[in-house]
């Protein structure tokens, strides 16, 4: 096995607990705090999370303006002070974070994207002292392998020049990213890593240790739960950044099957709209797009009952006759409602979900269709839906900017003829809310709160979670949900 | 005609003299004891388990099942008719398999669509056979490939080195990302992108489509013919055309909107490979089993020997009504003198039988290449058991 790599405990003397500014979280904290100090310590990562997040979908990642931002984000308090919140507040929010699936993800995501730029950040000599300190070591290519492979490893790392450069070649399954991209040359189940994006590799490790990290706290999460001082905190803390997932269903029955033609029109976001006219005009969706649109209808408040109606007529229509359908389809809608197999209820799909997983390919009509078609196709579909010339080529440039929750916004906006739409999008079935209150009558309409001026402001309406837990709870938190105004 | 007319109503009279007389249970349940396949079998949400051969035999011929997968825990609903059921192999540690299906192919090919398939459209399959299997054994080292006709539109791989079944389902999405150029649905027009610099799998990947490329897209669907080349509005203001003398498609691009690659992302999005990621990396997924019978077609689905990778024809992939009527053709004078050596023990006879069965039938070669590709399974197994076994000293 040419890859070696051997894992020291690092000293736990005061001097050496943080002597760098980055570590891998591998030991958690031993020492005591107060309460409000793991309250504030939990909330302030959270917000740092957050803003990771937001930036990561405006801007393009790891970008000058990208990193810019984050710079401007970190706050100017001492090292030492800045590396011990560091390392509480992220064992704090592993607790809040591990319970679920979706939760885990999002959290894994922000702290990896965390880290990466914090370990691009650092000083080479800081990296390589960073890696020594974590032990990683990873094996350097020979020259004369290096030189008989030449010509292949330049045409596989984008900007790599010289033979000066370092290269190391480890098992292509510890460099998953970078092979799956193909920014890296693959030999014989090895990929080849220049120096420079050890940083990947170093990601994947991360990645990989903290999955483990919560699987084996959200075990450990019943005896901490117990204790009346936490739970109320953490509870919250996870409902502060989920707000409405959709998963509880309001309105069950409220809308007819009759309606959905109208509504898709009316208050769908173009997702769902696109899904909806495949569907009726094929008699079919495949597998991605049912559980995209599917999770959608039942989010809206379709029952059981009507959403297996509302599939078997339509394939029906098609090429599935009733008994097949009852047979293949059916089980899969019950499975949707958390009526079979785990009996896991699955929540309707965020954005962020539908643009980052699973794209569609040759078939397929689920999606994001600001991520996922050309900008040609686009237009041609909101030129059909009648949206205005200046507006396709404002929903254009943000798509192009990469701001597909923004372009959604703008055509939200364009479509319910208003300037601003209110609220900032982060679900479909929070644009099928928006819509119909809109449409209802029930609603002001508010002026976009800028990023920047976001814990200044106090806007009246406030997404509170859903579950609200002991009222004192409520009030010891009432400024995080400030934090998360600028939406 | 080597097919010999096939009619679904016969599948159940056709299925018990298959299990009984034709498929090859001493190869199979090698391989599934190679694999991580768990001695279970479910049937009609039971789990049935076996631990030798005979076990399995039995108990696949008092199920005659109607379609076999592999893969996933739950077996699908059983039918009303006795005759049809099916059965599901319980997977515990997975061959990493790819699935390549024709019809994810609808909108390059004019000669076909959705079930349908051709000698002409068969090139793709060809061409994509060759381009995955340089890959998974070049680049990312696997040994053990199977490749297997699924008995209709496609063809499945399955990967079944060591290394490949031990792979996380994050890593089968890592390789099966590398292996994606197509990329896009019904919404995209201009679904390979390439550039600056072309990683090397790319290369390798266009020297393969390019020798197929003259034959199977400017001869045999003529797409240069045809007036509805989706690429128009990316191509406006350019010509494309087909250069003899190089074997190489040529643009001459006016505008600034083509990208210094269209060539080869045109060539590419004619013939690369589409696989569906899904399959490769859903853990819970099915797949077809090799040897198993397509209800439709009642073609069997056979390893493909990829020595004889172009003549490789799937109308010539023998049906279970062929087979079975191959069985009843009369017997040469040395058979029944074996016969008479049978008499004398059932259970040998029962074994020799059925070798010479199957031998008898269109479906000997295939198997042939399943033992091949078994032996070379065996091989390397015994020389990593040296190796261990030299590490402990052990002698």
């Amino acid at each position: 096995n040419r890859f070696s790599r051997r894992k020291k405990l690092i000293g736990s003397s005061q001097n050496d607990l943080y002597d760098h500014c980055l570590q891998f979280y591998g030991q958690p904290p031993l020492e005591n705090i107060s309460l409000t100090e793991f309250e504030t310590f939990a909330v302030e990562r959270l917000k740092l999370l957050k803003t990771v997040e937001n930036l990561g979908v405006s801007c393009v990642k790891n970008s000058e303006q990208y990193t810019k931002k984050l710079d401007a984000e970190i706050s100017r308090i001492s090292e030492y002070e800045k590396r011990r919140k560091d390392h509480i507040s992220h064992f704090i929010l592993r607790l809040a974070y591990c319970q679920t699936e979706d939760l885990r993800r999002w959290f894994i995501q922000q702290e990896m994207d965390l880290f990466r730029y914090r370990f691009n950040d650092l000083h080479s000599k800081h990296k390589t002292d960073f890696l020594h300190k974590n032990n990683l070591k990873y094996e350097t290519v020979s020259a004369e392998e290096k030189k008989s492979l030449q010509d292949k490893l330049i045409a596989s790392s984008y900007g790599l020049s010289g033979t000066k450069v370092e290269e190391h070649d480890v098992p292509f399954q510890d460099a998953l990213d970078l092979v799956r991209t193909r920014k890296v040359y693959l030999l014989a189940g090895n990929a080849y890593i220049p120096h420079h994006e050890i940083v990947t590799i170093v990601l994947n490790d991360f990645r990989t240790r903290l999955s483990k990290a919560l699987a084996m706290t959200a075990r450990s999460l019943p005896a901490v739960q117990s204790d009346e001082r936490l739970q109320p905190l953490l509870s919250h803390l996870s409902h502060a950044y989920v707000g409405q997932d959709y998963s509880i269903q309001k309105n069950i029955g409220k809308i007819s099957l009759e309606q959905i033609d109208a509504l898709s029109g009316k208050s769908f976001p173009l997702c769902m709209r696109h899904l909806h006219k495949a569907l009726r005009e094929n008699h079919h969706l495949r597998h991605g797009g049912r559980m995209q649109y599917g999770l959608f209808l039942k989010g809206i408040g379709l029952s059981l009952e009507q959403a297996l109606q509302f599939w078997r007529s339509e394939f029906v229509k098609g090429k599935v006759d009733a008994d097949k359908f009852d047979k293949a389809y059916a089980y899969s809608v019950r499975h949707m409602f958390g009526k079979e197999g785990k009996r896991t209820d699955y929540t309707p799909y965020s954005c962020m979900k539908v643009i980052l997983s699973n794209p569609p390919s040759q078939g397929d009509y689920h999606g994001c269709p600001f991520r996922h078609s050309d900008p040609e196709l686009l237009k041609q579909k909101l030129q059909n839906y009648k949206v205005s010339p200046s507006g396709i080529n404002q929903i254009l440039e943000l798509v192009k900017g990469m701001h597909y929750q923004l372009a959604c916004q703008k055509y939200f906006e364009l479509t319910h003829n208003v300037e601003d739409a209110g609220f900032s999008l982060n679900h479909p079935n929070q644009y099928f809310t928006e819509s119909q209150k809109l449409l209802s009558g029930g609603r002001d309409i508010k002026k976009e709160v800028d990023m920047s001026q976001r814990s200044q402001e106090n806007p009246a309406s406030v997404t509170r979670p859903s579950q609200a837990n002991s009222k004192q709870a409520h009030e010891e938190m009432g400024d995080l949900d400030s934090f998360f105004q600028d939406e | 005609m080597s097919t010999s007319d096939y009619d679904p109503a016969c599948l159940p009279d056709l299925l018990p003299l298959y299990y009984r007389r034709l498929f090859p249970f001493s190869q199979y349940y090698r391989w599934l004891s190679y694999g991580g396949v768990s001695k279970n079998y479910f049937q009609n949400r039971e789990y049935q388990s076996f631990t030798t051969q005979n076990e399995l035999e039995k108990e696949m011929q008092k199920m005659v099942p109607y379609k076999i997968d592999i893969g996933a825990v739950y077996s699908h609903r059983p039918s009303q008719h006795n005759a049809v059921k099916s059965g599901t192999f319980q997977a515990l540690e997975k061959e990493l398999v790819f699935d390549i299906d024709m019809t994810d192919y609808d909108d390059v090919r004019r000669c076909c669509s959705a079930a349908d398939i051709c000698s002409k459209c068969w090139t793709l399959m060809t061409i994509a056979i060759r381009i995955l299997d340089r890959a998974l054994r070049e680049d990312f080292g696997f040994h053990h490939l199977l490749w297997v006709y699924s008995g209709r539109r496609g063809v499945h791989c399955w990967v079944c080195d060591d290394a490949a079944r031990k792979l996380s389902v994050a890593a089968r999405s890592a390789v099966a990302e590398y292996l994606s150029l197509v990329k896009g649905g019904e919404e995209t027009v201009r679904k390979v992108v390439l550039s600056d610099p072309i990683h090397p799998f790319i290369n390798h990947s266009l020297s393969v489509v390019e020798r197929y490329f003259q034959q199977y897209a400017i001869v045999d669907q003529d797409i240069l013919g045809s007036k509805e080349i989706k690429f128009h509005n990316s191509l406006e203001g350019s010509s494309v055309s087909y250069d003899l003398h190089f074997s190489c498609v040529s643009v001459k691009s006016n505008s600034k909107k083509g990208g210094q690659y269209f060539d080869k992302e045109i060539m590419l999005q004619y013939c690369y490979p589409r696989l569906d990621v899904n399959v490769s990396k859903g853990v819970n997924h099915l797949l077809k089993s090799p040897f198993s019978v397509h209800p439709k077609t009642g073609r069997i689905s056979v390893p493909i020997d990829l020595k004889e990778l172009d003549t490789f024809d799937p109308f010539e992939v023998p049906t279970i009504s062929l087979i079975c009527e191959e069985l009843e053709k009369p017997r040469a004078e040395e058979a029944e003198e074996d016969d008479m050596k049978d008499k004398e023990n059932e259970q040998e006879a029962g074994e020799r039988r059925r070798i010479r069965d199957y031998k008898r039938t269109s479906l000997a070669k295939y198997v042939k290449v399943f033992d091949r590709f078994l032996e070379a399974m065996a091989r390397s197994r015994k020389g990593e058991m040296l190796k261990k076994s030299d590490l402990q000293k052990d002698f």
